[in-house]
C-alpha cells in the first residue's frame, strides 16, 4: 500500500476531495483485481466500472456509522448490479465495516462475503442482489418508509444497463413517479456493455435520460463521468440543489475501467484473471495508482 | 355460513391498523377484490395501490420492512405465486424479511374466470422457499388468525385466502389443526376450505357405518401434522384432500413427513390431477376437480373397504 493512500485510510471519518477520492479508487481497483485473482471467481467488468461512484458514496456522501451498521436514521445503498460485489465489498472494508483481510475469503465455503451481497451475511449491505432488476424498486420501499416514519435518510440505487433491461425497473420508475419519495436517488452506471455484447447489440437503451425523463424522473441535465471523481462531486452538488424527487442521474462509465485490454470487453463481465492478465493488469492499475497519489 | 374470507381479512386489516402503526398495506390495482381498499380507505397514508406489478409490488414491501414496517401485499394469489416469485425468493424470504403475502381468490373460488386466475400449484411454490411459513385457512374465522399469527412472526408468511362465503367450521384457540369429527375408521386430512367438504363427507360416511376422523389442516408450513399421525396410529387408513395439484401440495408434504418417518398407512389422495381448470360456478366446478362430499366419501369408503 501507498503511504498516502495509508494515511487517507488511517481517517476514514472525513469527507474526502475529488483527488482523494481518485486515489482512493484507484487503490481499490488493484485489491479488487487482487481479490478476483486469488479467488479465481466473480465480476471484474462491473466492479471496474462502479468504483468511483461507490468510493464516492462512501467517502464523501453517505450518512452511516460502521460502528452501527443498522443505524435507523443511516442513508441506504442499494448495489442492483449486485454481481460488482468485489466492489462494494472492498469499499465496506475499507470504510470500516469489516477487517480488510476478510476480502481474502471472498466467495468461499463459510464467507460472509458471498458470491453476491447478502444484507443478513455482510455487515454494511443494506439489501441483497444479484438478481438484477429488484433494486429499484426496494428503494422505493425504503424511501417511502422514511417518509410514513418522518425519518431523513437517503436512499441510493445504483443500477447498470443490465438492471434497466428487465421490467420490474420500469415498474420501479412509475410507482416512484407516483409517490414522489423524498431522498430517492438512481444512479446508472452506464457503461454500454452488458454480460453477452455491447448495450447496441444485446438491448439498446435509446436516449437514457429522455426515457426516466418521461417516466416521471427528475434527470440531472447533463450526463457526468463516472470516473472522474471531481464530476461526481458536482453530482451531488445537483442532487442537493433543489428539493423535486424522485432524482436520476446517469453517468458515463466504462466497464472494465483502468486496464486497457479490460476496458470496453464484455468478455470481461465475469471471466477468471488467469496469470498472464493479473500480472500485466496490476502493472497498470499500480501505475494509475501512484499517478493519482503522486498529485495529493 | 360464514362471510367470505377476502371480507373477513379486509376488515381484521383495519381492526389491527389501530393497534399496529407500523402496519402498511399494499394491492396491486386489485383491492376492491381482495377488500385491501377497506384499509386503504381507513389509512389512506398506509395504503398503495401500485398498479398492476406484483413483482415491484412485493419489493417495494421488502424496503419497507427492511425499514421497520410490516408490509401485507395482496393480489391475486396466481400472480403473486407467480409473477412476484423471484422477488418473493430472492428479497423476502432470503432476507427472511417480515412481509405478509396474501394470495387473494386461491384454488379455484375466481371459478367464472377460469384456469388463468385460478391458484393450483401457489402451495407448491411458496412451501419450496425457505424461510416462508404457509397457511392456507378452512374458513373466514382462520383467516383472521392467520393474519394475527403472522403479525407475530419475524419472517415471511404466506396466506392463501378464498373469494366466496363458505362454512363455519370448529374454533381453536390459535391457528392450528383442528378436529372437526370424531372417528376409528379413516382419517380426512383437509386443507383449506376443503375442510367442510370432508365434514359432510363424515356424515354422508356416518350413514354407512363408517366413522370418519376428520381434520382441517391450516398450517402447511409449519406443518400442523402430528394430531394426523396420532389418527392414523388409530385408523390405519389417510385420505388427504386439497385444493392445489397433487404435485408438490399438502398431499406431498404428509407424504414426505410419513415416508420419513417410516409410517405405513391405506392412503388417498384427492387434488386436481396433472391438469388444468376450467370456468363455471365454484361449487360444481370443485366437485369435477374431486372436491366434493361425495366424492370424498367415497374415497374415504373405498380405503375403508
Amino acid at each position: 500500500m501507498s503511504s498516502t493512500v495509508k494515511d487517507l485510510l488511517g481517517d476514514v471519518k472525513r469527507k474526502f476531495n475529488a483527488k482523494e477520492l481518485s486515489a482512493l479508487a484507484a487503490y481499490f481497483r488493484t485489491v479488487m483485481f487482487e481479490t478476483l485473482y486469488k479467488s479465481q471467481t466473480g465480476h471484474w467488468g462491473g466492479a471496474a466500472s462502479s468504483a468511483e461512484l461507490t468510493t464516492a458514496l462512501y467517502f464523501n456522501r453517505l450518512k452511516i456509522d460502521p460502528k452501527n451498521p443498522q443505524w435507523e436514521e443511516r442513508d441506504r445503498l442499494i448495489l442492483s448490479k449486485g454481481h460488482a460485489s468485489v466492489n462494494l465489498y472492498t469499499v465496506l472494508a475499507h470504510r470500516g465495516f469489516f477487517p480488510t483481510e476478510e476480502l481474502e475469503t471472498f466467495r468461499r465455503l463459510d464467507s460472509r462475503l458471498q458470491g453476491h451481497p447478502s444484507m443478513n451475511s455482510t455487515s454494511g449491505v443494506d439489501m441483497s442482489t444479484g438478481a438484477l432488476g429488484h433494486g429499484l424498486s426496494i428503494g422505493v420501499g425504503m424511501a417511502l418508509a422514511a417518509r410514513l416514519k418522518g425519518q431523513k435518510f437517503w436512499t441510493y440505487v445504483i443500477s447498470g444497463e443490465g438492471c434497466l433491461n428487465e421490467g420490474q425497473s420500469w415498474e420501479a420508475m412509475m410507482s416512484a413517479a407516483k409517490y414522489k419519495p423524498e431522498g430517492l436517488v438512481l444512479m446508472v452506471d452506464y457503461n454500454k456493455v452488458q454480460l453477452d455484447g455491447t448495450e447496441d447489440e444485446i438491448m439498446p437503451m435509446g436516449c437514457l435520460a429522455s426515457k426516466l425523463t418521461s417516466f416521471g424522473w427528475h434527470v440531472a441535465p447533463t450526463a457526468y463521468n463516472g470516473h472522474d471523481t471531481a464530476s461526481i462531486l458536482d453530482s451531488f452538488a445537483w442532487m442537493d440543489s433543489d428539493d423535486v424527487w424522485p432524482k436520476a442521474v446517469i453517468y458515463d462509465t466504462v466497464k472494465g475501467k483502468g486496464i486497457s485490454f479490460t476496458e470496453n470487453k464484455s468478455a470481461w463481465h465475469g471471466a477468471v484473471i488467469d496469470d498472464d492478465s493479473y500480472a500485466k493488469g496490476i502493472v497498470e492499475l499500480n501505475a494509475d495508482l501512484a499517478k493519482k497519489e503522486a498529485v495529493l | 355460513m360464514s362471510i367470505a374470507m377476502r371480507d373477513a381479512f379486509g376488515k381484521k386489516l383495519v381492526e389491527l391498523g389501530v393497534t399496529h402503526p407500523n402496519l402498511v398495506v399494499l394491492d396491486a390495482d386489485v383491492s376492491s377484490s381482495t377488500k385491501s381498499a377497506l384499509f386503504g380507505k381507513a389509512y389512506p397514508e398506509r395504503f398503495f395501490n401500485v398498479g398492476v406489478a406484483e413483482a415491484n409490488m412485493v419489493d417495494i414491501a421488502a424496503g419497507m420492512a427492511t425499514a421497520g414496517l410490516r408490509p401485507v401485499v395482496n393480489a391475486f394469489a396466481i400472480f403473486l405465486a407467480l409473477k412476484a416469485t423471484d422477488q418473493i425468493r430472492n428479497t423476502i424470504c432470503y432476507n427472511n424479511l417480515p412481509v405478509i403475502i396474501a394470495g387473494a381468490y386461491g384454488g379455484l373460488s375466481d371459478s367464472f374466470d377460469g384456469a388463468s386466475h385460478q391458484a393450483i400449484t401457489d402451495i407448491a411454490i411458496m412451501r419450496a422457499l425457505p424461510n416462508m411459513q404457509v397457511i392456507v385457512p378452512s374458513d373466514s374465522f382462520q383467516a383472521e388468525q392467520a393474519l394475527e399469527y403472522a403479525l407475530t412472526q419475524q419472517g415471511p408468511v404466506y396466506i392463501r385466502l378464498n373469494r366466496n362465503a363458505m362454512p363455519d367450521l370448529p374454533r381453536a384457540a390459535a391457528i392450528s389443526t383442528v378436529k372437526v369429527t370424531e372417528g376409528s375408521d379413516v382419517t380426512i386430512a383437509a386443507n383449506g376450505i376443503t375442510a367442510s367438504f370432508a365434514a359432510e363427507a363424515a356424515e354422508l360416511l356416518k350413514k354407512e357405518g363408517i366413522k370418519a376422523e376428520v381434520f382441517s389442516v391450516p398450517m402447511v408450513k409449519p406443518f400442523g401434522i402430528e394430531a394426523i399421525v396420532e389418527s392414523v396410529a388409530k385408523t390405519g387408513r389417510l385420505l388427504t384432500v386439497e385444493e392445489h395439484v397433487l404435485a408438490g401440495g399438502f398431499a406431498s408434504a404428509v407424504s414426505e413427513v410419513f415416508m420419513k418417518r417410516g409410517i405405513s398407512c391405506r392412503f388417498d389422495a384427492i387434488g386436481i390431477e396433472d391438469t388444468f381448470t376450467e370456468s363455471g360456478p365454484y361449487i360444481p366446478l370443485l366437485a369435477k376437480y374431486g372436491i366434493s362430499a361425495e366424492n370424498i366419501a367415497a374415497r374415504a369408503m373405498a380405503l375403508s373397504k
